[in-house]
């Protein structure tokens, strides 16, 4: 369903990784692994359609999916590094740029922040903010997760909860790609490690 | 389109909330205008001569104010990423970001405008075509600006080089906003520099979105 090619990447004239591959089905996860700087945070942004690879493919039931960006952009769902919160909205508010008060109330009772629907962000702790971020998952649906290092100060309940939510996504024929030093609490998951220019697989 | 709207609610609830800045380009624009009297001498008719002049240029350096946060804050907090992944062409997240800025900064200033050029003695009957050249001038500066915000985006000390980059460009917006009031005042019709104005804002309205979209994809890269 969702395959890259030979994925190339050069940022301020450096190599961050070359011949890239991979290919991912239908309810399957891949884990990128690999040192910091080896290019996981970079290979998720080309498969946002957010950055340009000076070579290869990303392929999307066959069809090249950086052809029509905005296209591709509905297909996905995002969470960066940075949680993109905004301190002076309620935490109910940073998610009605993306839907209805439903969807909204949905997507915070899943990550457990209902109680705290009202309350300017500025008051939530890291982790709360992590929460607030990871629950614009749910606010479409997206086939596919791109997460980076999702569960930075996330509680180990909410690592938990966190792993309902990719197994009940995967079970539903969602995909995942996640970029990631701690273990996640996911099944069976295929790897890719990035290793600095060269992949090793 | 409802996805237009939603970004458009987004930006005014966002300058809505964060309400000082939003009103530091007013402030700023009545402030620098009413430094004139003291500067000059308050004789009506030296006032009165360059109050056009004066409204105009503190006008455009008050919209100046909020645009390196136009982008800058998005940019900064990951929101952009996330604006870009919405689903909006990067060219109609660019029109919308300009839309804002003429409604949060553009609108307030052409409202503040006519109680600043009545105090600097302007005669009355040239402010309706003050502010109709107005009215086009703020469009077309929220158009030119939202470029240039795009495109210093991720470059060091881009807030300074942001003034540098639009102001040549209003130039010909000045010359012709400043020449319809001069027009009333002399006794001829301003509808030809309005004309004019307009005939810019028709052209930067398709224009400035679409390379403003090519300087957002470049700073992301």
């Amino acid at each position: 369903m969702l395959e890259g090619e030979g994925l190339a990447v050069i940022r301020g004239e450096r190599l961050v990784f070359a011949g890239v591959s991979f290919a991912l089905a239908p309810g399957g996860a891949l884990l990128l692994t690999g040192p910091n700087g080896a290019g996981k945070s970079t290979l998720l942004r080309v498969l946002a359609g957010l950055l340009r690879p000076v070579a290869g493919t990303v392929r999307w039931a066959g069809e090249d999916a950086l052809a029509d960006l905005p296209e591709h952009a509905l297909r996905l769902c995002y969470v960066g590094h940075q949680d993109a919160v905004k301190p002076g909205l309620t935490v109910a508010e940073n998610l009605r740029f993306w839907g209805g008060p439903e969807a909204i109330a949905r997507a915070l009772a899943a990550v457990d922040l209902s109680p705290l629907a009202d309350l300017p962000a500025r008051m939530l702790s890291a982790g709360q903010r992590r929460r607030l971020a990871l629950s614009r998952l749910l606010m479409r649906d997206a086939p596919l997760w791109l997460l980076d290092e999702p569960t930075t100060g996330l509680d180990s309940a909410s690592v938990e909860r966190l792993g309902g939510l990719l197994a009940a996504h995967r079970a539903s024929g969602g995909m995942v790609v996640a970029a990631t030093h701690l273990p996640l609490p996911m099944g069976d998951t295929g790897s890719l490690q990035l290793k600095g220019g060269a992949v090793v697989r | 389109m409802s996805r237009f709207l939603a970004l458009l609610s987004r930006e005014v609830r966002l300058a809505v909330r964060h309400g000082t800045d939003t009103l530091a380009a007013v402030l700023f624009f009545v402030l620098a205008a009413s430094q004139f009297p003291f500067a000059v001498g308050p004789e009506p008719e030296v006032l009165g001569h360059i109050a056009p002049g004066v409204v105009w240029v503190t006008a455009l350096l008050a919209a100046l104010l909020p645009l390196d946060r136009l982008f800058g804050a998005d940019y900064e907090d990951g929101s952009l990423d996330l604006l870009l992944l919405s689903g909006l062409p990067v060219t109609a997240l660019a029109a919308g970001k300009a839309l804002a800025h003429w409604l949060v900064t553009g609108l307030p200033l052409l409202v503040a405008a006519a109680p600043v050029a009545v105090m600097l003695r302007m005669s009355p009957a040239g402010l309706p075509a003050l502010l109709a050249g107005l009215f086009f001038g703020t469009i077309v500066l929220s158009l030119l600006g939202t470029t240039g915000a795009a495109l210093v985006l991720g470059a060091r000390r881009g807030g300074v080089l942001l003034p540098l980059l639009i102001l040549p460009l209003m130039a010909p917006v000045l010359i012709f906003g400043v020449a319809a009031a001069g027009a009333v005042a002399g006794g001829t019709s301003p509808q030809p520099y309005l004309l004019l104005l307009a005939a810019m804002c028709a052209g930067a309205l398709p224009l400035c979105p679409l390379a403003a979209a090519a300087g957002l994809r470049g700073a992301l890269s």
